[in-house]
């Protein structure tokens, strides 16, 4: 075992870049699981069977097929029929889009844990269903899954080394391409696997502190 | 595409693809045992560690540690890791101590006269945990298992990347040959979630059984969906285990 610090110095300034660039892919990923959960959430609840099944069948498509599988179709196959994408966009939206069929499970899970009572009390006070759910029915259902959609972010944090496969210059894409030129492939990828768990354990506590907090409503 | 890329690559592809899930879900089985009884212990060395086991794993990323395993260990230590041994420990590791979590949760759950009687027979620790709380526990950790088995099925992609000839491999074989990028991809991602819904079949044969042994009646299951819905038992958000694996 020789750890060489000069080369953790040559390293640092690419790997700074790397957090920069999984801290984009997490925010953007982030920002589409979380609204396109909301999205099939709510069409799994639809009234029409025509919206239901198939939003029901491509949720449950997703989440059991490989993100990895999942990306180098995006990134090989969408642009032969439409815009091609930079590899961190694909990163993105790949991200996004196979995690927001988890965060649908959470809102579905949040929005069944509402009260009877509540939509009840929507009906009695005449309020129409976008306002029964803008007020009523999401606040509630939101705040009781906030720690559970946490989780997510973190399990996305944790799969977001895999747009460096497509070419993304991820932290884990800067150590390849490091130390591909270099040779040096000890300090690079040791570097990024601590910095994983460096930003992923506080995380989990954060969260864990947060669900005590919303637990007491 | 062609027959003889299909033959040659594919069909090794899909068996190797098992052999990687089978061989990474043995120790992620053993490691979820050792680790989430380990975290049940008395003695508070005992926790401390298995709590560092599971904080440590928990937080990397299996990709990160199969390119660690795969790179950085041959020069650190001298000595090299077939590279599917390489996949299948990163996964096996990581995922365990996803599956720690739902063997302790599942002990926790256990109802604690059952506890207080094996102590009033006097059975030692051990037996309590072998004859009493294990087979109480292990019918309610089938289902979150199942889960697990799946993301572990979805995670045996990334050997793919450290040149082990897997399903996904093969499939960026044949499209770097036919330049044909659309067909091989849809078929493969048929092919894992066909896969998935194997795992989901075996796993709820594997339920019933454990149910019939503690003498309990299996869980009625609903409509044609919650039928052919992959994912088992309550909603994630209770806080059950999952995927990149929360909590």
């Amino acid at each position: 075992m020789n750890w060489d610090w000069e080369v953790v110095e040559e390293f640092l300034p690419r790997f700074w870049d790397g957090v920069l660039v999984t801290c984009q892919a997490l925010l953007g990923g982030t920002l589409i699981a979380f609204t396109l959960g909301l999205v099939w959430a709510l069409a799994q609840r639809s009234n029409l069977v025509w919206v239901r099944w198939p939003v029901n069948a491509v949720t449950e498509f997703i989440r059991n097929t490989p993100l990895l599988v999942q990306l180098f179709f995006l990134f090989y196959v969408v642009p032969e029929w439409g815009p091609s994408m930079s590899p961190l966009a694909t990163g993105v939206i790949g991200l996004g889009i196979h995690y927001s069929t988890y965060t649908a499970e959470v809102y579905r899970a949040g929005i069944d844990g509402v009260p009877r009572g509540q939509w009840e009390a929507a009906t009695a006070l005449n309020l129409s269903t976008a306002v029964t759910w803008r007020s009523v029915i999401l606040p509630q259902a939101i705040r009781r899954v906030v720690p559970a959609l946490g989780n997510y972010v973190v399990a996305m944090l944790k799969d977001s080394p895999m747009i460096a496969i497509i070419g993304a210059l991820d932290m884990l894409g800067e150590a390849r391409f490091f130390s591909a030129e270099t040779f040096q492939y000890v300090e690079p990828i040791t570097l990024v696997g601590i910095a994983f768990i460096v930003i992923a354990y506080p995380a989990s506590l954060l969260i864990r502190a947060l669900e005590r907090r919303l637990a007491t409503y | 595409m062609t027959w003889g890329l299909w033959n040659n690559w594919m069909l090794p592809g899909i068996w190797i693809t098992i052999q990687v899930t089978l061989y990474s879900a043995a120790i992620a089985l053993a490691v979820s045992f050792t680790i989430g009884t380990a975290r049940t212990s008395r003695l508070w060395i005992v926790r401390f560690l298995s709590g560092i086991y599971f904080e440590l794993f928990r937080g990397a990323s299996a990709l990160v540690l199969m390119f660690w395993l795969f790179f950085a260990l041959p020069i650190a230590a001298g000595w090299q890791l077939v590279p599917m041994w390489a996949g299948v420990l990163a996964l096996g590791l990581t995922y365990g101590a996803y599956g720690s979590e739902i063997v302790r949760g599942a002990l926790a759950a256990v109802p604690t006269a059952q506890r207080e009687a094996g102590i009033a027979l006097n059975f030692t620790k051990l037996q309590r945990l072998v004859r009493i709380e294990l087979p109480q526990a292990w019918p309610e950790m089938i289902p979150p298992f199942n889960n697990l088995a799946i993301e572990l099925l979805k995670g045996t992609a990334l050997v793919s990347v450290i040149s082990v000839a897997d399903i996904t491999f093969s499939a960026n074989l044949i499209r770097f040959t036919t330049t044909e990028s659309a067909p091989i991809y849809s078929i493969i991602l048929v092919m894992y979630f066909v896969l998935a819904f194997l795992i989901t079949r075996g796993m709820r044969v594997l339920e019933r059984h454990a149910k019939a042994g503690v003498g309990k009646a299996p869980e009625r299951s609903g409509g044609l969906w919650s039928k052919l819905s992959l994912r088992r038992g309550r909603s994630e958000a209770a806080g059950a285990i999952t995927a990149g694996g929360a909590r």
